[in-house]
């Protein structure tokens, strides 16, 4: 990845609580485009307030996030929707599969509240299932798959729209370590091809492994260990 | 890791015997293997030889024991530097780190950046790790997660170690 | 798969197109519906709550097709009444081709009414009543069904009722399937036109129904409390129905939020999933309702049964419904979303949002009682009340009740802790969702509140349409008034009823009047005397007046009660000649049938008779004046029952069906309601019981329901050891603290509105606090009676497997 690639998405000095609890203190981060961040640090510091922040799924007390310029912050629900729809992919840790839902209408959500049509988006979906080797899988329902076939589910669903930015909080936390690596293999592999770049939260170094940076999130505030060195 | 170094840091807390110095290392850090006193002469020799370390003053009676040592300007700089200089990552760290980690809280310095530093050059060693991974043969894949899940232990450790730094502080300080 | 996209290709224009949300045309809606709809089938879980949502919608809409059925239904069964109604007329003199003579014996068995209709033919083409093919000839009768099954099965009755049946009445002359009715022949009947005696009116045809009684304003206010009333709770049960498994449609949209759905979208979706739920269950509440249709011959309320054709909802009604309960099922959905905005996080955390406010829960209420504040006192003697407005203040109040019910119990459950395992449960559990709660007894404490408010409001009416009788039953229990044509019957009557099983004591007295001896000299006979005759034993003569000495040769003058003029003092006096062929009509007929009132005949007060009444006049013992001088007499027989015999008074019916035409048994009672108020009372209870039983199945459903959202953590409470009792036990506290804290609020609620109505009809306020007990207790037996019959469910939830569901 270019170093001086202007940043893809910018967040300053965000804070942010929850009654008294502070979750954020001033956190800033940089994720430039195509590029692979990890975000570390304790239990309880902060990591996915920062990650939920960053892609508008919540609202900071005070700071900017500025989204190639336009700041995040400001925008009304329905910007921030369809930014999340368009810009924008999720992986958690489980539960963001609609259970409802087969996995490959799962991953055909995203397209079909853009407006595809069905057929074309689910024949999407049917491709990336493919391509993160769970194809077998398309017609069964969440409840009905392992952890780690959800989990590559949920990463076909966020990279389907050919997102610019994939945030990932702690995909991996309820995989086994070779599960684990599939997963994130597929993640920062497909990441790559597209040009999406990854916010990744994460507790294990071998997954933080597969990041271009780290982050390291202490007490609300953030640390870019690139700099300390 | 260094003796010579750990010498240097404990002396940074102020003017020692040989004697006092072989104690106090044994204390916080030879707890699987005491330092021989030879070990101690032959080092501060050469620690005097080299600027890092004067004589503070000689006690009566006589003896090579008896000599108080202190640390030159030169000597706090070289500590400085090889508490910064972050650890080739490998396996079996935990010692030298560790001896690294006290010293530097026993000397004021921050601790945290000594950690944040290691952890930083060990995340650079696994993502170096993960890519020969990523496109080598199953042997080489076996054989970089092998080390890989080494450092992970290590930064593990060193995560563990700076979520304790208060409470380590407190007890080597006390 | 769309392409990749450069890093740097992306111009703020075109990023700008790319978040352009695109336009909800018609194939947008089309897709979140349908997309909604998917949800509400999908997997057995999404099977299960859409088809428990639509047995909730289906249940509310079938009763409201009922309700609104119920008009048509009254109108019917109007227009049945009245046209069956014998048309009789005094100007019809002379028997016509057509006319008949008709005379009731209705009579009464085992507390259920009969109405009979004698009838005899007078000329070759009698009219006939509806429903009936053919009229009876003499001693024949047709039966309506109902009653040829009883008489089937009664013995009694049937001796009661001797005719021979030969054939049916048809729905179109009966009110309901259950009405007990019979047209009889009988030879017996003589026009009352005819001289002296003349049993039967004449009657031209049917069809021409006197007009019912007249109620007023106060009559308006219960009709419409009583449909408020009734209807609210469906209305909720209806709205809480749809919100069945809320909180998983909540986590649902949430996932979908993420993935960049906005607001307007989740809306959309969740719309489309209420709305197949409440398409089914319309469907569905319609088949309930034709089926319950069909059934309705097969019940009856309270003396209330109906016909599956009478039970015709109108269809204005009826396409409103059709269309006022998707709509309304889909604005609740929207409204509950509004209130918990579905944020995408919610997938990941589930928080504790901000507190309600209590402002507008109260807004409610207090317009209510503002549109009731102009109308108090107004509700009063002949006045008018705008009904529409009494309605609408009403459900305000009542639905602020329900308003207030969430806030109440957050503000209250909020401050709980402590206690036992089961308590800590139960409490934390309504903290996380006290709005599900709150929910779930709101169909209780509206129906309880309005219970208490038209409670009090009938208690307080009572007296203008229930009115004492000052009968005095310890004396006797039955009165037998029987239209005789010689005074010497009654002796005879007396004499068979005393023999009569059951019978323990018979008063027995004959009742007609006198005139002055010079009547017949009289120019104008409305100048003659009414001078009031009873001829009766000692023993009978005493239950009529204070009467200290009497032999078989006695008489007595007893003087009128109140002002009655004083015809009895001018020439009842000891020693004047009186007539007993008093002048009826225009003019004086036949000779004069002088007697004497007997020197030394003292003055002595009357006395309530047992069946409240006070006769007056020239009283005799038999041997004094011989009864079978007495012209047009009638015979008056009270009776005391035999305590210990069963059926006792229908075997004095029986007795007294044998006295001929014109013979009526009553069974006294101290009160007399009007009829109509009667059946709106009855009405009101038929009600409250449907609405009772929708209140608890709506209540198990959602109970159900709820048990079902948290079949997860049951299953990890059980595995880690907690007991089921303890479980079961915090069930039973979830349920019961916010029933208290409901029926709290529905006494509160509950009076108020009832002090707003009692205000409206200008009486004091008062309460009977028993009865409201009784109220809330109902309500809260309804709760634990569903809490306990869900409890075999959450039994077989607890089996540790339910850990494993997405
Ligand atoms: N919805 C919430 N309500 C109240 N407090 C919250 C909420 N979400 C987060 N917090 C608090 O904010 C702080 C940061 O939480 P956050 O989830 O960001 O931590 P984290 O770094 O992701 O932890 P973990 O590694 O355990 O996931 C914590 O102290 C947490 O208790
Ligand atoms: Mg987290």
């Amino acid at each position: 990845m270019t170093a001086a690639a202007e940043p893809l998405l910018q967040a300053t000095a965000l804070r942010k609580s929850y009654g008294r609890t502070p979750a954020l203190d001033g956190a800033d981060l940089t994720v430039r485009a195509g590029e692979v961040v990890a975000v570390m640090g304790p239990s309880g510091s902060g990591k996915s307030t920062l990650l939920h922040c960053l892609a508008g799924i919540v609202q900071a007390d005070s700071g900017r996030v500025c989204y190639r310029g336009r700041d995040l912050t400001a925008m009304s629900d329905a910007e921030r929707s369809a930014l999340r729809r368009t810009d924008f992919g999720f992986v958690f840790q489980f539960g963001q599969l609609v259970p409802e839902l087969t996995c490959l209408e799962n991953v055909a959500m995203p397209a079909r509240l853009a407006g595809t049509r069905r057929r074309a988006a689910e024949a999407q979906a049917a491709e990336w299932l493919a391509r993160l080797e769970v194809g077998e899988i398309a017609g069964k329902r969440p409840g009905e798959v392992s952890g780690g076939q959800g989990q590559r589910v949920a990463v076909a669903r966020a990279l389907v729209g050919s997102p610019r930015v994939v945030f990932a909080d702690e995909p991996t936390g309820a995989l086994d370590s070779l599960n684990g690596e599939r997963v994130m293999r597929l993640l920062t592999d497909a990441a790559h091809d597209t040009g999406a770049a990854v916010v990744l939260v994460t507790h294990e170094p071998r997954v933080a492994a597969y990041s271009d940076r780290e982050i390291v999130v202490r007490d609300g505030k953030s640390r870019d260990l690139e700099q300390v060195s | 890791m260094s003796i010579g170094h750990t010498l240097l840091g404990l002396l940074e807390s102020g003017p020692r015997h040989g004697y006092d110095l072989k104690r106090a290392f044994d204390e916080r850090f030879g707890h699987d293997r005491p330092l021989a006193y030879g070990q101690v002469y032959s080092t501060m020799a050469r620690l005097l030889k080299n600027g890092l370390v004067e004589v503070d003053g000689i006690e009566p009676g006589g003896g090579p024991e008896r000599k108080r040592y202190a640390i030159t300007d030169a000597g706090i700089t070289d500590v400085d530097a090889w508490l910064r200089q972050p650890e080739k990552p490998e396996p079996y760290l935990q010692t030298t780190l560790y001896t690294k980690v006290v010293l530097a809280l026993l000397t004021g310095r921050p601790a945290a950046d000594l950690l944040d530093t290691q952890r930083a050059e060990h995340l650079r060693l696994m993502r170096e790790l993960t890519r020969r991974k990523k496109s080598g043969d199953l042997a080489d894949q076996l054989i970089c997660d092998h080390a890989l899940f080494h450092l992970e232990a290590d930064l593990r450790w060193l995560e563990l170690t700076a979520a304790r730094l208060d409470q380590l502080a407190k007890a080597v300080t006390s | 798969m769309s392409a990749p996209h450069e890093p740097f290709a992306g111009s703020d224009t075109t990023s700008g197109a790319r978040d352009r949300e695109p336009q909800p045309d018609l194939r947008t809606w089309a897709r979140d519906l349908a997309l909604g709809a998917r949800f509400a089938v999908s997997g057995r879980e999404g099977w299960t709550r859409t088809a428990l949502t639509a047995v909730g919608v289906a249940m509310g809409v079938a009763l409201l097709l009922l309700a609104a059925a119920a008009p048509a239904m009254l109108h019917t069964r109007d227009r049945k009444e009245t046209d069956r109604t014998p048309s009789v007329t005094a100007t019809l003199q002379h028997p016509t081709p057509g006319s008949l003579l008709v005379a009731d014996a209705n009579t009464e068995y085992h507390g259920r009414d009969i109405t009979g209709v004698l009838l005899r033919p007078e000329g070759p083409a009698p009219e006939r009543p509806p429903g009936v093919e053919q009229l009876p000839g003499p001693g024949r009768m047709v039966v309506s069904p109902a009653l040829r099954k009883l008489l089937a099965a009664s013995p009694l009755l049937r001796e009661r009722i001797p005719y021979r049946i030969t054939g049916t009445i048809e729905p179109a002359g009966l009110l309901g399937p259950a009405e007990l009715y019979f047209y009889a022949g009988d030879s017996r009947l003589t026009a009352g036109d005819a001289d002296n005696g003349g049993n039967a009116d004449r009657a031209t045809g049917f069809g021409r129904g006197s007009s019912p009684e007249v109620l007023g304003p106060v009559f308006d206010l219960l009709l419409v409390m009583v449909l408020v009333v009734l209807l609210l709770p469906v209305a909720i049960f209806v709205g809480t129905a749809v919100r069945l498994g809320g909180e998983r449609r909540d986590r649902r949209l949430a996932a979908l939020r993420l993935v960049g759905a906005d607001i307007r979208t989740t809306r959309r979706i969740a719309a489309g999933e209420a709305l197949l739920g409440a398409l089914l269950g319309l469907a569905l509440g319609s088949l309930f309702f034709l089926v319950g249709r069909h059934l309705a011959p097969h019940v009856t309320i309270r003396d209330i049964s109906a016909y599956p054709s009478d039970l015709r909802p109108g269809t204005g009604l009826a396409v409103l419904i059709a269309v006022a309960v998707p709509a309304a099922s889909v604005a609740v959905t929207l409204l509950s979303l509004r209130g918990t905005v579905v944020e995408p996080l919610g997938v990941v955390r589930q928080g504790v949002g901000r507190p309600r406010r209590l402002w507008w829960r109260l807004l409610l209420p207090a317009v209510g009682l503002a549109l009731l504040a102009p109308l108090f006192g107004k509700a009063q003697g002949t006045g008018h009340i705008n009904q529409y407005q009494v309605a609408a203040g009403a459900v305000l109040m009542l639905f602020g009740v329900t308003a207030v019910l969430p806030w109440i119990v957050e503000a209250v459950v909020g401050r709980l802790r402590g206690g036992p395992v089961a308590w800590q449960l139960a409490t934390r559990r309504l903290q996380l969702s006290s709005n599900a709660a709150a929910r779930m007894v709101s169909g209780v404490t509206v129906a309880v509140a309005g219970a208490i408010a038209l409670q009090m409001l009938f208690q307080s009416v009572n007296g203008e349409f229930v009115t004492s009788t000052g009968a005095d039953v310890s004396r006797a229990q039955v009165h037998v008034s029987t239209r005789i044509t010689d005074g010497a019957q009654t002796a005879a009557d007396v004499r068979r009823l005393k023999a009569t099983r059951g019978a323990a004591e018979v008063f027995g007295y004959t009742q007609s009047e006198a005139t002055q001896g010079g009547a017949s000299k009289l120019k104008d006979t409305a100048d003659a005397a009414y001078l009031p005759v009873v001829v009766g034993d000692c023993a009978t003569l005493r239950q009529l007046a204070r009467i200290t000495r009497c032999t078989p040769t006695s008489t007595f003058v007893v003087p009128p009660p109140g002002d009655f003029g004083d015809d009895l003092a001018r020439y009842a006096r000891p020693g004047m000649r009186i007539d007993l062929n008093p002048p009826e009509g225009s003019g004086y007929t036949g000779t004069p049938r002088l007697w004497t009132v007997p020197a030394g005949t003292p003055t002595v007060a009357g006395r309530t008779d047992p069946a409240g009444d006070k006769e007056w006049g020239i009283f005799a013992a038999p041997q004094a004046l011989d009864a079978a001088r007495l012209r047009a007499p009638n015979a008056q027989i009270m009776v005391a029952l035999a305590p210990k015999q069963p059926d006792a008074i229908e075997y004095v019916r029986n007795t007294a069906a044998g006295f001929g035409i014109g013979t009526y048994v009553y069974e006294l009672s101290n009160t007399h309601a009007k009829s109509q108020y009667t059946q709106l009372r009855r009405g009101l209870f038929a009600g409250a019981t449907l609405t009772m039983a929708l209140i608890g199945a709506s209540l198990l459903v959602t109970m159900l329901e709820q048990l079902r959202e948290r079949r997860k953590l049951l299953a990890v409470l059980v595995a880690f050891g907690t007991k089921r009792s303890a479980l079961a036990w915090s069930v039973l506290w979830q349920t019961a603290v916010p029933v208290v804290l409901g029926l709290l609020l529905a006494v509160g609620g509950g009076t108020a509105l009832g002090a707003a109505l009692l205000a409206m009809v200008g009486h004091p306020f008062r309460t009977d606090w028993p009865e409201v007990g009784l109220l809330s207790l109902v309500g809260a037996g309804v709760v634990f009676a569903v809490t306990l019959v869900s409890l075999p469910p959450l039994w077989r939830m607890m089996r540790p497997d339910g850990l494993r569901t997405e």
